[in-house]
């Protein structure tokens, strides 16, 4: 009885080392690819850099301002409205009244103050309609306010506003999750499906089913593998997401680790599918590829779907890229808690399980 | 002691009857060759042994287990090498064998001196896509070999090889029943079989046709020596006037002298002087199957 038990870990050490081997084999095999590499890591970070470099630098143009000489109001503000001001206007002071109005007429300011006894006025083109609107409504509202604080009335009404997202502008937010949900489709997809169908074309398949070890042992480290990949490339991501372009994780942003995975094996499965189906392995890339772009598309990863038409919307949510979009934009950046991954995840694990099984169908050795 | 016993196999593929019928035995410690063209259901044969597919009818016992379903107590003892090189991409062959190595719960110490073995040690760092064709057949049959199986199983293991590599890889060949390992190998090669096989089944069209010794079968054929000569030391005329030449044949300088008794046909050549640059050839398995299957051996 002792030595059937000894044999029993013995046998489950080998075949530790069985899977310990492969995940080591498959990795090394992915790593020293240096097209997959590209493809898995590189080129999704391009699309961050420039992504993120295009929409920063168009969010963060403030409105600019001309003071012409001294305005009572902007310079007695107090610190809070002060603050506000700033935020909105890039504020700069001249002394010719002409030459800022030219500055205005040209585009190079969006407008140009001047106060004369508690009258401001304001030179503004009305070139760019809803600037001129913004410029208005934002001037005339800092009057008020201070008209009220003179006063000495409480006011009646009062208006605060909070933004239903994160509280920052920056575009990061919302690319981030999307392209990293394309990214982790894409690398996810293309390995299984390269994986598949060279290995059934080296026969390596069927050598392994030689080898004293069970097709769990060979699917598990294709898993890990894969799976170590996508968390890397979620680390990588975030990681220069936050340090170059100033992106902010909101609390629960851990929730969307287990929702990658699910992503991951979801499309590992769209990858067997392709494999299955392709006879070559570049067909096989090929037609994972003809699954992953238009559905990236379709899911938002590169640009938001708030404006399209409803019947793109509802083709949208039949995509299992959308979910697994939406799931990680929720905890990552829209402050949700974590439990907002739980209906993406079960429509991942769904459909993983759905198109492993017509995979599976499909497959011949 | 039989290695292999395959009592009346048969496997379709769709209206194609791949393997007809097939019945016979390798003894443990022999070399045993199957010998046919492309489609003679030589692999498919094999792919029933080793359990990879299962067969429509008949029985097989490898080393006294029935290899289908798959049984992971067989699978340590017999070693394969498949038609393809079937590697991890982008290991260098070091890691290749170790990690086989590995899948069979051997040492990776095995896996080098295996290397070392095959002659691969001084390559043990490239990787296998940098191989040439006899490196990449000896890292495979090194794959085939490293948890030391009872038995091992070669498809094509010279096929589309130089042959000097072929020669190169016949002493590794030679060299796997020396401990009184079984092997089977299929090959186009009738030289092949003859020299390394100590039995050979010729396969053609699913059916194997006949399974002896080289030497047995190439004597059955009964077959006249074929005596080639220099056409200009020895005349025509002459040559059908020695004694047991049953017929000649003259192609530009060269006559042959057919005979069923070559040894007075060599004496009177001797005799004649005409001795410079004889040929002799007696049948070879290019001739059994030609008897057997009734067309000229074309691989």
């Amino acid at each position: 009885m002792n030595d059937t038990a000894a044999e029993r870990s013995s046998a489950k050490a080998s075949s530790f080392a069985a899977f310990g081997a492969l995940c080591v084999a498959i990795m090394k095999g992915f790593v020293r690819d240096r097209t997959s590499v590209f493809f898995a890591l590189i080129f999704p970070l391009m699309f961050l850099v420039l992504f993120g470099g295009i929409f920063n630098f168009d969010q963060s143009s403030q409105i600019k301002m001309i003071q012409v000489g001294d305005v009572a109001l902007f310079d007695n503000l107090p610190a809070d409205a002060r603050h506000g001001l700033d935020e909105l206007f890039d504020l700069s002071r001249s002394d010719d009244l002409a030459a800022a109005i030219a500055n205005v007429r040209d585009g190079d300011a969006a407008v140009a103050v001047i106060e004369s006894d508690g009258d401001l006025v304001a030179h503004y083109s009305q070139t760019d309609q809803v600037k001129a609107a913004t410029v208005q409504g934002a001037l005339r509202s800092f009057v008020d306010g201070a008209n009220v604080a003179m006063s000495g009335v409480a006011p009646a009404f009062s208006l605060r506003t909070e933004r239903v997202e994160d509280e920052s502008l920056e575009a990061i937010q919302f690319i981030t999750p999307g392209l990293l949900g394309w990214a982790v489709a894409m690398s996810a997809s293309f390995g299984a499906a390269a994986t598949l169908n060279g290995w059934r074309n080296s026969k390596l398949l069927r050598r392994l089913q030689l080898a004293p070890v069970s097709t769990r042992t060979i699917v598990g480290s294709r898993l890990v593998v894969t799976i170590a990949v996508a968390l890397f490339q979620m680390a990588v991501f975030l990681g220069l997401g936050t340090a170059l372009f100033g992106l902010k994780l909101s609390g629960a942003w851990l929730a969307s680790v287990p929702l990658v995975v699910i992503g991951t094996l979801c499309f590992m499965a769209v990858g067997l599918l392709a494999g299955a189906v392709a006879k070559t392995t570049e067909g096989a890339v090929n037609m994972a590829n003809f699954i992953v772009l238009p559905m990236s598309f379709l899911s938002g990863s590169f640009f938001p779907l708030d404006n399209a038409p409803s019947w793109l919307k509802f083709v949208s949510n039949l995509l299992p890229l959308k979910h697994l979009n939406e799931g990680m934009t929720d905890v990552m950046v829209r402050g949700q808690a974590w439990t907002a991954i739980l209906q993406p995840a079960l429509i991942l694990a769904g459909f993983a399980v759905v198109v492993t099984f017509a995979a599976a169908k499909l497959f011949r050795w | 002691m039989t290695a292999i016993s395959v009592e009346n196999l048969s496997i379709a593929y769709g209206t194609v009857q791949a393997v007809d019928h097939v019945t016979f035995e390798v003894r443990r410690g022999e070399f045993f060759g199957i010998l046919g063209t492309n489609g003679a259901g030589k692999t498919t044969t094999l792919e029933m042994i080793e359990g990879l597919r299962k067969p429509d009818g008949g029985s097989i016992q490898v080393l006294g287990r029935s290899p289908w379903p798959r049984d992971s107590e067989l699978l340590p003892r017999i070693g394969v090498q498949l038609q393809a090189s079937s590697f991890f991409e982008r290991l260098t062959a070091r890691e290749q064998i170790g990690t086989f190595a590995s899948l069979y719960g051997v040492d990776r110490s095995a896996a080098d001196s295996m290397l070392e073995a095959v002659g691969l040690d001084d390559k043990a760092d490239a990787r296998v896509e940098d191989l040439s064709g006899g490196q990449t057949q000896r890292l495979s049959i090194a794959c085939a070999l490293v948890h030391d199986p009872e038995l091992v199983i070669l498809d094509e293991p010279t096929a589309s090889l130089d042959p000097h590599a072929r020669r190169n890889l016949w002493d590794i060949l030679r060299g796997l029943t020396h401990s009184g390992r079984t092997v089977v190998i299929t090959t186009h090669h009738m030289d092949e079989a003859e020299a390394l096989c100590d039995r050979v089944a010729i396969m053609d069209a699913g059916r194997i046709l006949e399974l002896d010794s080289p030497a047995a079968l190439i004597r059955s054929l009964d077959s006249p020596a074929r005596i080639a000569v220099d056409a200009r030391t020895l005349a025509a005329d002459d040559a059908t006037r020695i004694n047991g030449v049953t017929g000649i044949e003259t192609d530009h300088d060269v006559l042959t002298l057919v005979t069923r008794d070559p040894s007075t046909v060599l004496g009177e050549l001797a005799r004649l002087q005409c001795l410079d640059g004889v040929q002799v050839r007696t049948g070879t398995l290019d001739d059994v199957f030609l008897t057997v299957t009734g067309r000229e051996y074309n691989p």
